[in-house]
């Protein structure tokens, strides 16, 4: 029985520590309203759920008390509805929100304590966004656009046109250069967004609903570009979104926000495996499960008449991906990590979760 | 807790009792106007001729003199005041050096010659190849077409007074406005504290603006040019605001992600992206410039004004015509020239495009070329002086322009007296007589009662205190007789423009075609200077209220039909169909949704109707209108009168205060939230 808790230890694992994180956030409050300060520090105004508040108080608590690490080179998806406080959350940790209370670390730097100067030092060379309605300049060119940021920070005119160069390439727009922002598709200018984005060679991106805007066709070839490019360039990725399939496909981790507030923070087939409570069991139910849930989900512990002689897979396997080896033993497949028995998986388990994923479709 | 319980269960038990007072509302508060009106009739005939304040034209009440002695007190102080010596006289003496330096340039001789320092043809290149380069090729020539006309009208040296004028007010409006705007684009608390003070200057008849400004800065192109400067900086800060505000914030928000400084960010995201609605903010403030510099011919600003207005004065139908086209020939060439720089601004140039391509070396080529004009003319006296012989023939045409128009007004009042005449006295004698009479022949009790209560009804309490308040300050300026004969005026006026606002707002609001048609007219004649408008009726009407009456419905017509247009053009197309598809006539339409749908515009084009009807019945006091309008402009010519004409200027200002905030009040209640509730 002791196997089964084993996920969240794993979880936690992934989890880095506040020191060694690309970014680090603790006790985060945005609230916007009167005597917002207050809110934070008085623990009645804290306890009160946000419509009390904006009730009681006339004030609107975007972010409540969230907190997380993100691993260097780690891709980490905020996820909820709309009104959920995840676009603020995001503003906050680039300082485009000023945040009302709470701690925020980018590579161990307190973002909070940055003057005017240095938080711009920051945003030009040490992060950057990407916007959902994109944000580009319509009088400028594709190039030109793309080389925005760089001229703010002051590079030679020569120099960032090579380097402009570079990341058109990179994304895909070559031969678009000298386009204007209204000329090109929505999937298109939202690689213009994060060619710009990417122009400043930045360690950290976040990313605000970038696909939202777009069609669902393009948005899947987008997902797919953004895969790419973590793959070739391995920038930190903070990623809002409220698509959780779009989550589940390039999240390491998801953090799931309601009201302001963080649900909760888990791999994807932890979120489906062990959802905290009924919303995100809700919200993970439409979900086709067997690409995302791996074998240590849907195992059992071994009964006493199981035979134990049947074929072995690690507890990391997808579902999908065991479905025929699961099937075409006679024998329940024994999960085993490090040479030891966690669990079996016999057909009724397999096929539970398959024929689930054939009825959502 | 308990608190926030009360308003909850209040709104289910009486909302059949709510909404029935709402439908009989309307009707409720039109049969009450109805009774004050009814009421004010019958104490009229009951006490008419008493307490009406009269004051004959050369009388003086004690605030009139004292008003004079303060204008004496004021001109005593001007060699010793340190404000004078230190201030005001050396904003004068900036302004009359700058302007002044405009005029050397185009219009006066200067540099010891005879002639300006460029002569005709080097404005008329220069001009053309600025057309040519912030707009297109079009309006270049329609430029180089329209300033060899004004030479050949023979006007050129007053043109180009008026044009030096003008451009120097601009440059000013633009060096204060841009900035300004932009300020106010920026923070909401400097946009709040604004926008009062540009409604009031633009609320203001141009008239009004003048005789406060001589008395600082005495007549001549400085007042002048600080009067325009007024006058017309509100639409360039208004829009530079405005667009400012209206970039998206996504973009703002992108630019600083990216970690843009403010001035980045103005530079590089905000002044691009709102260059078109600045340059339209700069098409607006031109055109205001124009009207206002034609208008200071009364504070003795040199140009075109002073020519319309000598001959108004002089009722010479036919050189006022000839100076008036020269007007309308100016605005219209600042007019299409500034029209296209903004649209050039929107448009992306297609590098691709073959004429595209040749931009850049033909306007290099052509730079040169109005180089080269420029040097011609100041070498050449031909060049330099439009000519009016060539060849040993006359080619000027002012004079036949004159000639001709005296000879259609002539043929006009000959032949069409009858009509028109008719019409005049038709109107004079059933329509303005009586209502006139209503105004200035009760006693002024019965007056101030009636409009209080009139007010109450169309705007509510607020305004009602405001027309008290404005009312009662009227009979402290002692001209109570003579602002209501403007007032009646200025209603009568008003009452026409709405019912022309009506009927063809609904037509083209209805119509692609009809507004497709109307609208160019329309537009250009919202550009023209109010002064202009007084020539031709003049001619068909001569010297009198009617006249002037008449001027100010086609002045205000153009706005009034605009803002009505867009307000049914704006009901949503939705709603239509569903009236249509429930079998609603075409009237049926019309009356029961879309114009029930537009009362707020129905109210905002009565605002403007109304602001613009009152600073042209003003004027209409230089062609026999008499009342507030004579005041003034007989308080910048006879000394003893000056006083009684600031005391004039600020009955107008109350009386556009308070016609403005009352139609104001009424548009707000006329507002869609009135509908919901």
């Amino acid at each position: 029985m002791g196997a089964v808790t084993a996920p969240t230890a794993t979880a936690s694992a992934a989890a880095p520590s506040p020191a060694q994180a690309a970014v680090s956030v603790r006790g985060l409050w945005k609230v916007f309203g009167p005597g917002a300060r207050s809110v934070p520090t008085d623990p009645a105004a804290r306890a009160l759920s946000r419509r009390e508040l904006l009730e009681q108080r006339g004030c609107t608590a975007a972010v409540r008390d969230v907190g997380f690490d993100v691993a260097p080179g780690e891709v980490f998806v905020v996820m909820g509805l709309s009104g959920s406080g995840k676009s603020t959350l995001v503003r906050c940790l680039t300082r485009l929100v000023e945040p009302t209370a709470g701690q925020v670390l980018l590579e161990g730097e307190d973002l909070l304590a940055a003057d005017d100067r240095r938080l711009r030092e920051l945003r030009r060379h040490s992060f950057a966004m990407v916007f959902q309605h994109f944000g580009l300049l319509p009088h400028r060119r594709v190039l030109d656009n793309v080389s925005y940021g760089l001229e703010i920070a002051g590079t030679g005119k020569a120099q960032r046109r090579r380097r402009a160069q570079e990341v058109v390439d990179l994304v895909g727009l070559s031969g678009y250069e000298a386009a204007y922002p209204h000329q090109l598709s929505g999937g298109m200018q939202q690689r213009v967004g994060l060619a710009r984005a990417l122009a400043g060679d930045p360690g950290l991106l976040f990313l605000d609903e970038p696909f939202s805007a777009l069609d669902p066709l393009i948005r899947r070839e987008m997902q797919n570009e953004v895969v790419r490019l973590h793959r070739e360039v391995g920038t930190t990725m903070v990623f809002v979104t409220h698509d959780l399939r779009e989550a589940l496909r390039l999240g390491d981790r998801i953090l799931i926000m309601r009201d302001g507030r963080p649900v909760q923070c888990a791999p994807g087939d932890e979120l489906l495996g062990a959802p905290a409570d009924d919303y995100v069991r809700d919200f993970v139910r439409e979900v086709p499960r067997a690409g995302v849930l791996t074998l240590r989900w849907i195992m059992r512990p071994p009964a006493a008449d199981d035979p134990l002689d049947g074929p072995e897979l690690g507890p990391d396997v997808v579902v999908r991906e065991a479905t025929r080896a699961v099937l075409a033993a006679d024998r329940p497949v024994k999960v085993v990590a490090d040479g030891r028995l966690l669990g079996i998986v016999g057909h009724d388990e397999i096929l539970s979760i398959v024929a689930d994923a054939e009825q959502v479709g | 807790m308990a608190v926030a319980a009360p308003p909850a269960p209040s709104p289910p038990a009486p909302s059949p009792a709510t909404s029935s007072a709402v439908g009989r509302r309307r009707p409720r508060r039109a049969l009450l106007a109805v009774g004050v009106v009814g009421a004010w009739v019958l104490l009229w005939v009951l006490l008419q001729g008493r307490d009406t304040l009269f004051l004959s034209p050369a009388t003086l009440t004690p605030l009139h003199r004292r008003l004079n002695e303060l204008a004496d007190a004021v001109s005593a102080g001007r060699d010793s005041s340190p404000v004078f010596l230190y201030g005001v006289d050396l904003v004068r003496a900036g302004l009359d050096a700058f302007v002044g330096g405009v005029q050397d340039l185009l219009a006066r001789p200067s540099g010891g010659r005879p002639v300006p320092a460029v002569g005709w043809l080097g404005v008329v290149a220069v001009a053309t190849w600025l057309a040519t380069a912030l707009g297109n090729l079009r309006v270049g020539a329609l430029t180089a077409a329209g300033l060899v006309l004004l030479g050949l009208q023979g006007l050129w040296t007053e043109s180009m007074d008026t044009l030096a004028l003008t451009l120097s007010a601009v440059a000013l409006c633009l060096l204060i406005g841009v900035p300004l705007g932009v300020w106010a684009g920026l923070s909401p608390r400097v946009h709040r504290l604004l926008t009062p003070v540009l409604d009031f200057l633009q609320t203001m008849p141009t008239f009004v603006y003048l005789a406060p400004l001589t008395l600082f800065f005495l007549i001549g192109p400085a007042s002048a040019t600080v009067a325009t400067l007024l006058y017309a900086l509100p639409p360039v800060v208004r829009l530079t605001a405005h667009g400012v505000r209206s970039v998206p914030p996504s973009v703002v928000e992108a630019s600083t992600s990216l970690g843009a400084t403010g001035p980045q960010r103005l530079r590089g995201v905000l002044l691009p992206m709102s260059t078109r609605t600045i340059a339209l903010g700069v098409n607006q403030t031109i055109m205001a410039a124009l009207s206002m510099v034609t208008v200071a011919a009364l504070i003795d600003a040199p140009g075109l004004g002073r020519t319309v207005l000598k001959a108004l004065q002089t009722l010479d139908v036919g050189v006022a015509f000839n100076a008036g086209l020269a007007i309308v020939v100016l605005a219209i060439v600042l007019d299409r020239t500034t029209t296209a720089a903004s649209e050039r601004a929107q448009t992306r140039p297609d590098r691709s495009r073959r004429s595209a391509r040749l931009r850049r070396p033909a306007l290099l080529v052509g730079a040169v070329a109005a180089g080269a004009a420029v040097l011609l003319s100041r070498t050449y006296l031909w060049a330099a002086q439009f000519p009016s012989v060539v060849g040993g023939t006359d080619i000027g045409i002012g004079d036949d322009v004159a000639r001709t128009a005296d000879s259609v007004t002539g043929l006009v009042q000959e032949h069409l007296s009858g009509i028109t005449g008719g019409l005049k006295d038709a109107v004079t004698l059933f329509l303005l007589n009586p209502f006139e009479e209503l105004l200035t022949g009760s006693p002024w009790y019965v007056v101030l009662t009636a409009l209080v209560c009139l007010s109450a009804l169309a705007g509510g309490a607020r305004a009602a205190v405001t027309t008290a308040v404005g009312l009662a300050l009227v009979i402290g300026t002692g001209l109570w007789f003579d602002a209501m004969t403007t007032l009646a005026s200025t209603v009568l006026a008003t009452l026409v423009v709405m019912a022309l606002g009506l009927v063809v707002g609904v037509w083209m609001g209805r119509s692609r075609r009809a507004d497709a048609v109307l609208r160019p007219l329309l537009d250009a004649g919202q550009t023209l200077p109010a002064f202009v408008y007084l020539v031709p009726f003049l001619a068909l009407f001569g010297a009198s209220r009617f006249t002037a009456i008449t001027a100010a419905v086609v002045y205000a017509a153009p706005v009034a039909i605009k803002i009505v247009a867009d307000g049914i053009r704006s009901v949503p197309a939705t709603t239509v169909e569903a009236a249509t598809a429930l079998g609603s006539t075409r009237w049926q339409v019309v009356r029961a949704v879309q114009l029930p749908m537009a009362g707020r515009s129905l109210a905002l084009a009565a605002n403007q109707g109304v602001i613009f009807v009152l600073s042209m019945v003003v004027v209409g006091g230089l062609v026999g209108a008499g009342a507030l309008g004579y005041d003034v402009v007989a308080g910048f010519s006879q000394g003893e009168l000056y006083g009684k004409g600031l005391a004039a200027g600020a009955a107008i200002v109350l009386l556009g205060s308070v016609l403005d905030r009352v139609t104001q009040a009424a548009a707000r209640r006329a507002g869609p939230d009135a509908h919901a509730a």
